[in-house]
Protein backbone atom coordinates (compact mmCIF):
# COMPACT_ATOMS: atom_id res chain seq x y z
CA UNK A 1 0.00 0.00 0.00
CA UNK A 2 3.14 2.41 1.03
CA UNK A 3 3.75 2.00 -2.91
CA UNK A 4 0.76 2.65 -4.27
CA UNK A 5 0.04 6.60 -6.20
CA UNK A 6 -2.62 8.78 -5.12
CA UNK A 7 -5.07 7.47 -7.73
CA UNK A 8 -4.51 3.76 -6.43
CA UNK A 9 -4.79 4.64 -2.69
CA UNK A 10 -7.77 6.80 -3.73
CA UNK A 11 -9.76 4.10 -5.70
CA UNK A 12 -8.74 2.12 -2.92
CA UNK A 13 -10.68 4.17 -0.23
CA UNK A 14 -13.50 4.27 -3.17
CA UNK A 15 -13.79 1.08 -3.36
CA UNK A 16 -13.37 0.12 0.54
CA UNK A 17 -10.95 -2.07 0.26
CA UNK A 18 -9.35 0.14 3.22
CA UNK A 19 -10.48 2.96 4.98
CA UNK A 20 -9.10 6.46 5.76
CA UNK A 21 -7.98 5.92 9.40
CA UNK A 22 -6.15 2.08 8.53
CA UNK A 23 -4.08 3.59 5.96
CA UNK A 24 -3.45 7.17 8.24
CA UNK A 25 -2.44 4.77 11.18
CA UNK A 26 -0.40 2.91 8.43
CA UNK A 27 1.41 6.05 7.90
CA UNK A 28 1.72 7.52 11.70
CA UNK A 29 3.28 4.06 12.67
CA UNK A 30 5.99 4.48 10.10
CA UNK A 31 6.71 7.87 11.32
CA UNK A 32 6.80 6.55 14.75
CA UNK A 33 9.06 4.03 13.69
CA UNK A 34 11.43 5.68 10.87
CA UNK A 35 11.19 9.64 12.18
CA UNK A 36 13.54 9.17 15.27
CA UNK A 37 16.56 8.50 12.13
CA UNK A 38 15.20 10.96 9.65
CA UNK A 39 14.14 13.93 11.67
CA UNK A 40 11.59 14.49 8.64
CA UNK A 41 8.65 15.90 11.20
CA UNK A 42 8.57 18.47 14.00
CA UNK A 43 5.00 18.03 15.10
CA UNK A 44 3.18 14.93 15.34
CA UNK A 45 -0.43 14.94 16.63
CA UNK A 46 -1.88 11.15 16.03
CA UNK A 47 -5.20 11.68 17.47
CA UNK A 48 -6.10 14.78 15.22
CA UNK A 49 -4.57 12.87 12.11
CA UNK A 50 -7.35 10.02 12.92
CA UNK A 51 -10.00 12.28 14.14
CA UNK A 52 -9.58 13.71 10.71
CA UNK A 53 -9.49 10.09 9.05
CA UNK A 54 -12.76 9.31 10.70
CA UNK A 55 -14.35 12.41 9.18
CA UNK A 56 -12.69 11.76 5.79
CA UNK A 57 -14.37 7.73 6.33
CA UNK A 58 -17.80 9.62 7.29
CA UNK A 59 -17.77 11.97 3.98
CA UNK A 60 -16.79 8.70 1.67
CA UNK A 61 -19.80 6.71 3.04
CA UNK A 62 -21.97 9.35 2.39
CA UNK A 63 -20.68 9.80 -0.85
CA UNK A 64 -19.66 13.02 -0.49
CA UNK A 65 -15.94 12.99 -1.34
CA UNK A 66 -13.20 13.94 -3.93
CA UNK A 67 -10.45 11.72 -5.30
CA UNK A 68 -8.58 13.14 -2.47
CA UNK A 69 -10.61 12.55 0.42
CA UNK A 70 -8.98 9.56 2.93
CA UNK A 71 -5.55 10.38 1.38
CA UNK A 72 -2.77 11.20 4.62
CA UNK A 73 -0.37 13.92 3.74
CA UNK A 74 1.89 15.88 5.41
CA UNK A 75 2.36 19.42 5.32
CA UNK A 76 5.37 21.90 4.95
CA UNK A 77 5.81 23.67 9.18
CA UNK A 78 5.18 27.23 7.16
CA UNK A 79 1.11 26.76 6.72
CA UNK A 80 -0.60 28.06 9.53
CA UNK A 81 -3.02 25.29 10.23
CA UNK A 82 -5.51 26.35 13.25
CA UNK A 83 -4.27 24.17 16.69
CA UNK A 84 -1.38 23.05 15.21
CA UNK A 85 1.83 24.21 16.13
CA UNK A 86 3.66 26.00 13.33
CA UNK A 87 7.28 27.19 13.67
CA UNK A 88 8.74 27.45 10.16
CA UNK A 89 11.41 25.81 11.47
CA UNK A 90 12.11 28.83 13.86
CA UNK A 91 12.70 29.08 17.33
CA UNK A 92 11.16 32.00 17.29
CA UNK A 93 7.71 30.40 17.06
CA UNK A 94 8.54 27.16 19.34
CA UNK A 95 5.60 27.74 21.16
CA UNK A 96 3.17 29.29 18.40
CA UNK A 97 0.03 27.70 17.67
CA UNK A 98 -1.63 28.74 14.70
CA UNK A 99 -4.93 30.35 15.31
CA UNK A 100 -6.45 30.09 11.73
CA UNK A 101 -5.83 28.10 8.52
CA UNK A 102 -4.03 29.07 5.63
CA UNK A 103 -5.91 28.79 2.55
CA UNK A 104 -3.85 25.94 1.05
CA UNK A 105 -4.74 24.13 4.11
CA UNK A 106 -8.36 25.05 3.82
CA UNK A 107 -8.17 23.84 0.48
CA UNK A 108 -6.26 20.27 0.81
CA UNK A 109 -7.89 19.15 4.03
CA UNK A 110 -11.46 20.94 4.53
CA UNK A 111 -12.52 21.00 1.05
CA UNK A 112 -10.65 17.74 -1.15
CA UNK A 113 -10.36 16.01 2.52
CA UNK A 114 -7.15 15.52 3.06
CA UNK A 115 -6.07 14.14 6.31
CA UNK A 116 -2.72 15.93 7.98
CA UNK A 117 -0.26 13.36 8.90
CA UNK A 118 1.40 16.57 10.96
CA UNK A 119 3.89 19.11 10.16
CA UNK A 120 7.15 18.61 8.26
CA UNK A 121 10.76 20.25 8.69
CA UNK A 122 12.05 23.21 6.72
CA UNK A 123 14.72 25.51 6.63
CA UNK A 124 14.38 28.50 9.24
CA UNK A 125 11.62 30.73 7.45
CA UNK A 126 12.68 28.56 4.20
CA UNK A 127 15.96 30.34 4.02
CA UNK A 128 18.25 27.26 2.83
CA UNK A 129 18.83 25.04 0.62
CA UNK A 130 19.74 21.58 2.77
CA UNK A 131 17.13 21.72 5.44
CA UNK A 132 19.99 22.48 7.91
CA UNK A 133 19.25 26.01 9.19
CA UNK A 134 15.99 24.40 11.03
CA UNK A 135 16.00 24.97 14.88
CA UNK A 136 14.67 21.48 14.74
CA UNK A 137 17.70 19.81 13.39
CA UNK A 138 18.73 18.50 10.09
CA UNK A 139 16.82 16.80 8.23
CA UNK A 140 18.33 12.99 6.69
CA UNK A 141 17.87 12.32 3.04
CA UNK A 142 16.39 8.39 2.68
CA UNK A 143 18.77 7.45 -0.11
CA UNK A 144 22.20 8.43 2.17
CA UNK A 145 21.43 9.51 5.51
CA UNK A 146 24.96 11.18 5.89
CA UNK A 147 23.31 13.62 3.21
CA UNK A 148 21.30 16.46 2.92
CA UNK A 149 17.67 16.35 1.55
CA UNK A 150 17.76 19.47 0.16
CA UNK A 151 15.69 22.71 0.87
CA UNK A 152 14.05 24.59 2.40
CA UNK A 153 11.50 21.72 1.95
CA UNK A 154 13.46 19.02 3.26
CA UNK A 155 11.31 17.30 5.65
CA UNK A 156 8.43 17.26 2.77
CA UNK A 157 11.01 15.59 0.52
CA UNK A 158 12.65 13.21 2.66
CA UNK A 159 8.90 12.50 4.66
CA UNK A 160 7.69 11.42 0.95
CA UNK A 161 11.02 9.39 -0.10
CA UNK A 162 10.92 7.47 3.08
CA UNK A 163 7.03 7.29 2.71
CA UNK A 164 5.94 8.52 6.28
CA UNK A 165 3.58 10.33 3.59
CA UNK A 166 2.22 9.62 0.06
CA UNK A 167 2.58 12.93 -0.45
CA UNK A 168 3.33 16.32 0.83
CA UNK A 169 2.96 20.12 0.86
CA UNK A 170 6.26 22.36 0.04
CA UNK A 171 6.94 26.36 -0.94
CA UNK A 172 9.35 27.56 -3.25
CA UNK A 173 10.90 30.95 -3.31
CA UNK A 174 13.83 29.74 -5.34
CA UNK A 175 13.83 26.33 -5.61
CA UNK A 176 12.74 25.79 -2.27
CA UNK A 177 10.43 22.55 -3.97
CA UNK A 178 12.36 21.61 -7.06
CA UNK A 179 15.24 21.43 -5.46
CA UNK A 180 14.38 18.95 -2.85
CA UNK A 181 12.33 16.85 -5.38
CA UNK A 182 15.78 16.06 -6.88
CA UNK A 183 17.48 15.43 -4.29
CA UNK A 184 15.17 12.86 -2.93
CA UNK A 185 13.87 11.35 -6.23
CA UNK A 186 10.23 12.51 -6.12
CA UNK A 187 8.01 14.77 -8.42
CA UNK A 188 7.76 18.56 -7.49
CA UNK A 189 5.89 21.48 -8.58
CA UNK A 190 6.37 25.08 -8.29
CA UNK A 191 2.99 27.24 -9.99
CA UNK A 192 3.05 30.21 -11.85
CA UNK A 193 3.35 33.19 -8.82
CA UNK A 194 -0.58 34.15 -8.49
CA UNK A 195 -1.49 30.77 -8.57
CA UNK A 196 -1.64 29.01 -5.64
CA UNK A 197 -2.65 31.51 -2.74
CA UNK A 198 -0.56 32.50 -0.06
CA UNK A 199 -2.68 33.42 2.22
CA UNK A 200 -1.74 31.89 5.85
CA UNK A 201 1.72 30.53 4.28
CA UNK A 202 4.47 32.60 6.68
CA UNK A 203 5.74 34.93 4.24
CA UNK A 204 10.13 35.25 2.97
CA UNK A 205 9.61 37.05 0.16
CA UNK A 206 6.14 38.20 -1.42
CA UNK A 207 6.56 38.43 -4.83
CA UNK A 208 8.49 34.80 -5.29
CA UNK A 209 6.77 32.96 -2.63
CA UNK A 210 4.62 29.75 -3.88
CA UNK A 211 2.76 26.91 -2.68
CA UNK A 212 2.69 23.43 -4.44
CA UNK A 213 3.04 19.47 -4.06
CA UNK A 214 5.87 17.23 -4.17
CA UNK A 215 4.51 13.58 -4.64
CA UNK A 216 6.50 10.59 -6.62
CA UNK A 217 4.78 11.13 -10.14
CA UNK A 218 3.69 14.01 -12.14
CA UNK A 219 0.00 12.17 -12.47
CA UNK A 220 0.25 12.73 -8.20
CA UNK A 221 1.05 16.23 -8.42
CA UNK A 222 -1.39 17.12 -11.27
CA UNK A 223 -4.23 15.96 -8.50
CA UNK A 224 -2.84 17.79 -5.47
CA UNK A 225 -2.68 21.45 -7.68
CA UNK A 226 -5.87 20.97 -8.95
CA UNK A 227 -7.25 21.00 -5.18
CA UNK A 228 -4.68 23.67 -3.85
CA UNK A 229 -5.09 26.41 -6.53
CA UNK A 230 -7.68 28.85 -7.43
CA UNK A 231 -8.54 32.56 -6.38
CA UNK A 232 -8.33 33.54 -3.06
CA UNK A 233 -9.60 36.91 -2.03
CA UNK A 234 -7.22 36.80 0.93
CA UNK A 235 -4.20 36.99 -1.17
CA UNK A 236 -3.78 40.30 -2.79
CA UNK A 237 -2.04 39.13 -5.59
CA UNK A 238 -3.95 35.48 -6.33
CA UNK A 239 -4.75 35.96 -9.74
CA UNK A 240 -8.56 35.65 -10.11
CA UNK A 241 -8.69 32.57 -12.78
CA UNK A 242 -11.26 29.87 -13.94
CA UNK A 243 -10.87 26.33 -12.18
CA UNK A 244 -8.57 24.06 -13.78
CA UNK A 245 -8.09 20.37 -13.55
CA UNK A 246 -4.58 20.12 -14.38
CA UNK A 247 -4.82 16.37 -14.86
CA UNK A 248 -7.12 17.08 -18.34
CA UNK A 249 -4.12 16.41 -20.52
CA UNK A 250 -2.38 13.46 -18.76
CA UNK A 251 -1.42 11.24 -21.69
CA UNK A 252 -1.06 13.48 -24.42
CA UNK A 253 1.39 12.50 -27.11
CA UNK A 254 4.27 14.74 -27.67
CA UNK A 255 4.43 14.62 -31.05
CA UNK A 256 5.42 18.20 -32.58
CA UNK A 257 6.44 19.45 -29.07
CA UNK A 258 9.24 21.62 -29.09
CA UNK A 259 11.71 21.57 -26.27
CA UNK A 260 14.29 24.35 -25.76
CA UNK A 261 17.34 24.05 -24.34
CA UNK A 262 19.08 26.68 -22.93
CA UNK A 263 22.57 26.91 -24.05
CA UNK A 264 23.34 28.95 -20.63
CA UNK A 265 22.26 25.70 -18.46
CA UNK A 266 24.22 23.60 -20.33
CA UNK A 267 27.61 24.85 -19.40
CA UNK A 268 30.25 24.57 -16.80
CA UNK A 269 29.44 23.82 -13.62
CA UNK A 270 27.43 21.14 -13.79
CA UNK A 271 28.31 18.11 -12.52
CA UNK A 272 29.39 15.18 -15.33
CA UNK A 273 26.87 12.48 -14.12
CA UNK A 274 24.02 15.06 -14.14
CA UNK A 275 24.15 16.59 -17.02
CA UNK A 276 24.86 12.84 -18.71
CA UNK A 277 21.40 11.90 -17.04
CA UNK A 278 19.80 15.03 -18.67
CA UNK A 279 21.31 14.56 -21.78
CA UNK A 280 19.70 10.84 -21.79
CA UNK A 281 16.44 12.06 -20.55
CA UNK A 282 16.29 14.57 -23.84
CA UNK A 283 17.21 12.02 -25.96
CA UNK A 284 14.21 9.61 -24.57
CA UNK A 285 12.11 13.38 -25.77
CA UNK A 286 12.73 13.13 -28.93
CA UNK A 287 12.13 9.09 -28.83
CA UNK A 288 8.58 10.32 -27.62
CA UNK A 289 8.38 12.71 -30.49
CA UNK A 290 9.33 15.93 -28.88
CA UNK A 291 11.70 18.67 -31.20
CA UNK A 292 14.83 20.03 -29.79
CA UNK A 293 15.43 23.58 -30.42
CA UNK A 294 18.46 25.43 -28.65
CA UNK A 295 17.48 28.70 -26.95
CA UNK A 296 19.25 31.82 -25.17
CA UNK A 297 18.96 33.13 -21.34
CA UNK A 298 21.82 35.45 -21.80
CA UNK A 299 20.97 37.04 -18.11
CA UNK A 300 20.50 34.05 -16.41
CA UNK A 301 23.72 33.99 -14.97
CA UNK A 302 22.32 37.36 -13.03
CA UNK A 303 19.45 35.49 -11.44
CA UNK A 304 21.86 34.29 -8.28
CA UNK A 305 22.89 37.93 -7.53
CA UNK A 306 19.26 39.75 -8.16
CA UNK A 307 17.92 36.79 -6.19
CA UNK A 308 20.00 37.63 -3.01
CA UNK A 309 19.00 41.14 -3.44
CA UNK A 310 15.20 40.99 -4.12
CA UNK A 311 14.76 38.06 -1.74
CA UNK A 312 16.62 39.53 1.26
CA UNK A 313 14.61 42.93 1.00
CA UNK A 314 11.39 41.06 0.77
CA UNK A 315 12.42 39.02 3.77
CA UNK A 316 13.80 41.78 5.83
CA UNK A 317 10.62 43.69 5.59
CA UNK A 318 8.17 40.52 6.44
CA UNK A 319 9.99 39.64 9.32
CA UNK A 320 9.50 42.70 10.86
CA UNK A 321 6.67 41.91 12.07
CA UNK A 322 8.27 39.28 14.88
CA UNK A 323 8.90 42.20 17.43
CA UNK A 324 8.17 39.79 20.68
CA UNK A 325 4.53 41.52 21.02
CA UNK A 326 1.98 39.68 19.34
CA UNK A 327 3.49 36.57 18.70
CA UNK A 328 7.05 34.96 18.51
CA UNK A 329 9.64 34.60 21.00
CA UNK A 330 9.78 37.37 23.72
CA UNK A 331 13.29 37.83 25.68
CA UNK A 332 12.70 37.12 29.25
CA UNK A 333 15.19 40.21 30.58
CA UNK A 334 14.88 43.17 28.52
CA UNK A 335 15.11 46.91 28.94
CA UNK A 336 13.23 49.55 27.52
CA UNK A 337 11.13 48.68 24.10
CA UNK A 338 13.52 48.83 21.61
CA UNK A 339 15.95 46.66 24.03
CA UNK A 340 13.10 44.03 23.86
CA UNK A 341 12.96 43.84 20.24
CA UNK A 342 17.07 43.50 19.66
CA UNK A 343 16.80 40.82 21.83
CA UNK A 344 13.54 39.10 21.26
CA UNK A 345 14.92 38.83 17.77
CA UNK A 346 18.53 38.21 18.24
CA UNK A 347 17.26 34.95 20.29
CA UNK A 348 14.33 33.87 17.78
CA UNK A 349 15.94 34.18 14.76
CA UNK A 350 18.97 31.85 13.39
CA UNK A 351 22.26 32.75 11.81
CA UNK A 352 20.74 32.73 7.85
CA UNK A 353 18.07 34.01 8.58
CA UNK A 354 19.73 37.19 10.74
CA UNK A 355 22.16 37.36 7.42
CA UNK A 356 19.30 37.91 4.92
CA UNK A 357 17.73 40.48 7.58
CA UNK A 358 21.16 42.32 7.61
CA UNK A 359 21.53 42.16 3.59
CA UNK A 360 17.48 43.58 3.24
CA UNK A 361 18.08 45.98 5.52
CA UNK A 362 21.22 47.42 3.96
CA UNK A 363 20.02 46.98 0.54
CA UNK A 364 16.84 49.05 1.37
CA UNK A 365 18.50 51.66 3.31
CA UNK A 366 19.04 55.34 2.40
CA UNK A 367 21.93 55.97 -0.32
CA UNK A 368 21.46 52.08 -1.28
CA UNK A 369 18.24 51.35 -2.69
CA UNK A 370 18.46 52.56 -6.33
CA UNK A 371 22.23 51.18 -6.62
CA UNK A 372 21.21 47.53 -4.95
CA UNK A 373 17.09 46.77 -5.17
CA UNK A 374 16.08 48.61 -8.38
CA UNK A 375 18.61 47.66 -10.24
CA UNK A 376 17.74 43.96 -8.81
CA UNK A 377 14.46 44.52 -10.38
CA UNK A 378 15.59 46.04 -13.25
CA UNK A 379 17.56 43.02 -13.90
CA UNK A 380 14.64 40.73 -13.06
CA UNK A 381 12.81 42.61 -15.90
CA UNK A 382 15.91 41.25 -18.33
CA UNK A 383 15.38 37.67 -17.10
CA UNK A 384 11.62 37.45 -17.58
CA UNK A 385 11.67 39.14 -21.26
CA UNK A 386 14.70 36.71 -21.84
CA UNK A 387 12.19 33.78 -21.28
CA UNK A 388 9.46 35.49 -23.45
CA UNK A 389 11.95 35.45 -26.56
CA UNK A 390 12.99 31.75 -25.57
CA UNK A 391 9.39 30.78 -25.42
CA UNK A 392 8.65 32.16 -28.62
CA UNK A 393 10.78 29.20 -30.09
CA UNK A 394 9.52 26.17 -27.93
CA UNK A 395 6.66 25.18 -25.64
CA UNK A 396 8.46 23.65 -22.66
CA UNK A 397 12.44 24.27 -21.46
CA UNK A 398 14.04 21.95 -20.04
CA UNK A 399 17.64 21.71 -17.99
CA UNK A 400 19.17 20.14 -14.75
CA UNK A 401 17.10 20.85 -11.45
CA UNK A 402 20.71 21.18 -9.35
CA UNK A 403 23.98 21.07 -10.78
CA UNK A 404 24.77 18.25 -7.99
CA UNK A 405 23.37 15.20 -6.18
CA UNK A 406 22.18 15.07 -2.54
CA UNK A 407 25.59 16.84 -1.01
CA UNK A 408 26.77 15.92 2.07
CA UNK A 409 25.88 17.09 5.95
CA UNK A 410 27.85 20.25 6.85
CA UNK A 411 29.85 20.10 3.20
CA UNK A 412 28.29 23.54 2.36
CA UNK A 413 26.72 24.79 5.56
CA UNK A 414 29.66 26.92 7.08
CA UNK A 415 29.92 29.10 3.29
CA UNK A 416 26.49 30.78 2.27
CA UNK A 417 27.56 31.53 -1.02
CA UNK A 418 28.56 27.74 -1.91
CA UNK A 419 24.94 26.90 -0.47
CA UNK A 420 23.12 29.97 -2.70
CA UNK A 421 24.86 28.45 -6.09
CA UNK A 422 22.88 25.07 -5.57
CA UNK A 423 19.95 26.45 -6.97
CA UNK A 424 21.20 28.32 -10.24
CA UNK A 425 18.64 26.47 -12.58
CA UNK A 426 15.52 27.14 -10.31
CA UNK A 427 16.09 30.85 -9.06
CA UNK A 428 15.09 32.65 -12.47
CA UNK A 429 12.18 30.55 -12.73
CA UNK A 430 10.94 32.23 -9.64
CA UNK A 431 12.52 35.80 -10.54
CA UNK A 432 10.30 35.58 -13.71
CA UNK A 433 7.39 33.62 -11.87
CA UNK A 434 7.12 31.09 -14.34
CA UNK A 435 5.53 27.60 -13.80
CA UNK A 436 8.69 25.01 -13.06
CA UNK A 437 8.80 21.29 -11.74
CA UNK A 438 11.32 18.51 -11.43
CA UNK A 439 11.14 14.78 -11.74
CA UNK A 440 13.42 12.03 -11.31
CA UNK A 441 15.89 11.27 -14.66
CA UNK A 442 18.46 8.76 -13.12
CA UNK A 443 21.10 8.38 -10.48
CA UNK A 444 24.43 8.80 -9.67
CA UNK A 445 27.60 6.41 -9.24
CA UNK A 446 26.65 6.85 -5.73
CA UNK A 447 22.80 5.71 -5.73
CA UNK A 448 21.54 9.39 -5.74
CA UNK A 449 18.82 10.73 -7.47
CA UNK A 450 19.46 12.80 -10.60
CA UNK A 451 16.66 15.89 -11.06
CA UNK A 452 15.20 17.22 -14.70
CA UNK A 453 13.74 20.80 -14.55
CA UNK A 454 10.77 21.97 -17.17
CA UNK A 455 9.33 25.22 -17.20
CA UNK A 456 6.52 26.07 -18.75
CA UNK A 457 5.26 29.24 -20.47
CA UNK A 458 2.76 31.64 -17.85
CA UNK A 459 0.07 29.12 -16.69
CA UNK A 460 0.93 26.04 -18.90
CA UNK A 461 1.32 23.88 -15.68
CA UNK A 462 -1.45 21.68 -17.18
CA UNK A 463 0.87 21.36 -20.66
CA UNK A 464 4.15 20.82 -18.31
CA UNK A 465 2.56 18.17 -16.54
CA UNK A 466 1.92 16.23 -19.35
CA UNK A 467 5.31 16.33 -20.36
CA UNK A 468 6.28 15.55 -17.12
CA UNK A 469 3.92 12.16 -17.89
CA UNK A 470 4.58 11.51 -20.82
CA UNK A 471 8.14 10.92 -19.77
CA UNK A 472 7.13 8.97 -16.41
CA UNK A 473 4.90 6.31 -18.64
CA UNK A 474 8.02 5.66 -20.46
CA UNK A 475 10.58 5.38 -17.87
CA UNK A 476 10.63 3.80 -14.58
CA UNK A 477 12.87 6.55 -12.70
CA UNK A 478 9.97 7.93 -10.26
CA UNK A 479 9.35 4.64 -9.08
CA UNK A 480 12.38 3.75 -8.00
CA UNK A 481 12.44 3.92 -3.69
CA UNK A 482 15.57 3.70 -1.48
CA UNK A 483 16.82 0.56 0.39
CA UNK A 484 14.96 0.21 3.50
CA UNK A 485 11.63 1.88 2.41
CA UNK B 1 32.18 47.37 -2.09
CA UNK B 2 33.58 46.09 1.27
CA UNK B 3 31.17 46.81 5.02
CA UNK B 4 32.99 47.58 7.80
CA UNK B 5 31.93 46.46 11.27
CA UNK B 6 30.23 50.35 12.20
CA UNK B 7 28.18 49.50 8.63
CA UNK B 8 27.31 46.13 10.20
CA UNK B 9 26.36 47.63 13.63
CA UNK B 10 23.90 50.42 12.33
CA UNK B 11 22.22 47.69 9.81
CA UNK B 12 21.61 45.63 12.34
CA UNK B 13 20.39 48.35 15.12
CA UNK B 14 17.94 49.47 11.75
CA UNK B 15 17.24 45.72 11.47
CA UNK B 16 16.55 45.60 15.30
CA UNK B 17 19.27 42.31 16.10
CA UNK B 18 21.50 42.61 18.70
CA UNK B 19 24.84 41.37 17.33
CA UNK B 20 27.90 41.63 20.08
CA UNK B 21 31.12 42.32 18.75
CA UNK B 22 32.28 38.92 17.78
CA UNK B 23 29.04 38.03 15.95
CA UNK B 24 29.42 41.92 13.95
CA UNK B 25 33.32 40.70 12.70
CA UNK B 26 31.77 37.52 11.89
CA UNK B 27 28.61 39.10 9.88
CA UNK B 28 30.85 41.32 8.35
CA UNK B 29 33.00 38.85 6.61
CA UNK B 30 29.66 36.63 5.43
CA UNK B 31 28.04 40.05 3.73
CA UNK B 32 31.18 41.25 2.38
CA UNK B 33 31.44 37.50 0.44
CA UNK B 34 27.57 37.61 -0.62
CA UNK B 35 28.01 40.91 -1.47
CA UNK B 36 31.07 39.62 -3.62
CA UNK B 37 28.72 37.94 -5.54
CA UNK B 38 25.91 40.31 -5.97
CA UNK B 39 28.36 43.06 -7.64
CA UNK B 40 27.71 41.03 -10.78
CA UNK B 41 25.31 43.08 -10.88
CA UNK B 42 26.21 46.35 -11.15
CA UNK B 43 28.32 45.93 -14.56
CA UNK B 44 24.89 45.76 -16.70
CA UNK B 45 23.50 48.57 -17.90
CA UNK B 46 19.52 49.03 -17.64
CA UNK B 47 19.29 52.53 -18.58
CA UNK B 48 15.49 52.42 -19.87
CA UNK B 49 14.45 49.02 -18.05
CA UNK B 50 11.03 49.43 -16.00
CA UNK B 51 11.48 47.59 -12.99
CA UNK B 52 9.66 44.30 -11.94
CA UNK B 53 7.96 43.87 -9.22
CA UNK B 54 5.98 41.11 -9.69
CA UNK B 55 5.51 38.43 -12.06
CA UNK B 56 2.05 39.98 -13.02
CA UNK B 57 1.32 43.09 -14.41
CA UNK B 58 -2.07 43.48 -12.39
CA UNK B 59 -3.17 46.21 -10.24
CA UNK B 60 -4.04 46.00 -6.60
CA UNK B 61 -7.56 44.78 -6.15
CA UNK B 62 -9.57 47.18 -4.42
CA UNK B 63 -12.72 46.59 -1.73
CA UNK B 64 -15.52 48.92 -0.13
CA UNK B 65 -14.06 50.21 2.51
CA UNK B 66 -16.71 48.86 5.30
CA UNK B 67 -16.09 46.58 8.76
CA UNK B 68 -16.23 42.83 7.08
CA UNK B 69 -15.38 41.04 10.52
CA UNK B 70 -17.26 41.86 14.04
CA UNK B 71 -15.91 40.00 17.37
CA UNK B 72 -18.60 41.94 19.30
CA UNK B 73 -18.37 39.11 22.50
CA UNK B 74 -14.15 39.41 22.11
CA UNK B 75 -13.74 35.98 21.34
CA UNK B 76 -11.65 36.09 18.12
CA UNK B 77 -9.67 38.54 19.79
CA UNK B 78 -9.03 36.14 23.18
CA UNK B 79 -7.89 33.64 19.91
CA UNK B 80 -5.33 36.09 18.55
CA UNK B 81 -4.28 37.12 21.95
CA UNK B 82 -4.07 33.72 23.15
CA UNK B 83 -0.48 33.77 21.24
CA UNK B 84 0.99 36.97 22.22
CA UNK B 85 4.23 36.45 25.61
CA UNK B 86 2.06 39.05 27.32
CA UNK B 87 -1.32 40.57 27.95
CA UNK B 88 -3.81 42.16 29.92
CA UNK B 89 -7.79 42.95 29.44
CA UNK B 90 -7.44 42.40 25.85
CA UNK B 91 -3.91 44.69 25.71
CA UNK B 92 -0.65 44.02 24.45
CA UNK B 93 1.92 44.72 27.31
CA UNK B 94 5.31 46.27 26.35
CA UNK B 95 7.97 48.22 28.15
CA UNK B 96 7.05 51.78 29.07
CA UNK B 97 7.70 53.88 26.06
CA UNK B 98 6.01 57.40 26.96
CA UNK B 99 7.29 58.45 30.62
Amino acid sequence: MIYASLKELSAALAARKISSVELTRLYLERIERLNPALNAFITVDAEKSVAAARIADARIAAGNSTPLTGIPLAQKDIFCAKGWRTTCGSKMLETFIAPYDATVIVKLEQDAGMVSLGKVNMDEFAMGSSNETSYYGAVQNPWDKTRVPGGSSGGSAAAVAAALAPAASGTDTGGSIRQPAALCGLTGLKPTYGVVSRYGMIAFASSLDQAGPIAHSAEDCALLLTAMAGFDEKDSTSLERPQEDYARTLGQSLKGLKIGLPQEFFGDGCDAEVMAAVRAAIHEYEKLGATIVEVKLPNSHLSVPAYYVIAPAEASSNLSRFDGVRYGHRAAEYGDLNDMYRKSRAQGFGAEVKRRILIGAYVLSHGYYDAYYLQAQRIRRLIANDFAEAFKQCDVILSPTSPTTAFKQGEKAADPVQMYLSDIYTIAVNLAGLPGMSLPCGFDQQGLPIGLQLIGNYFEEASMLATAHAYQQATGWHQRRPDGV
Amino acid sequence: MSLTLPEVERIAELARLELNHDEAEIARQQLNGIFSLIEAMQAVNTAGITPMAHAQDVSQRLRADVVTHHDADGQQRDAFQSVAPKTEAGLYLVPRVIE
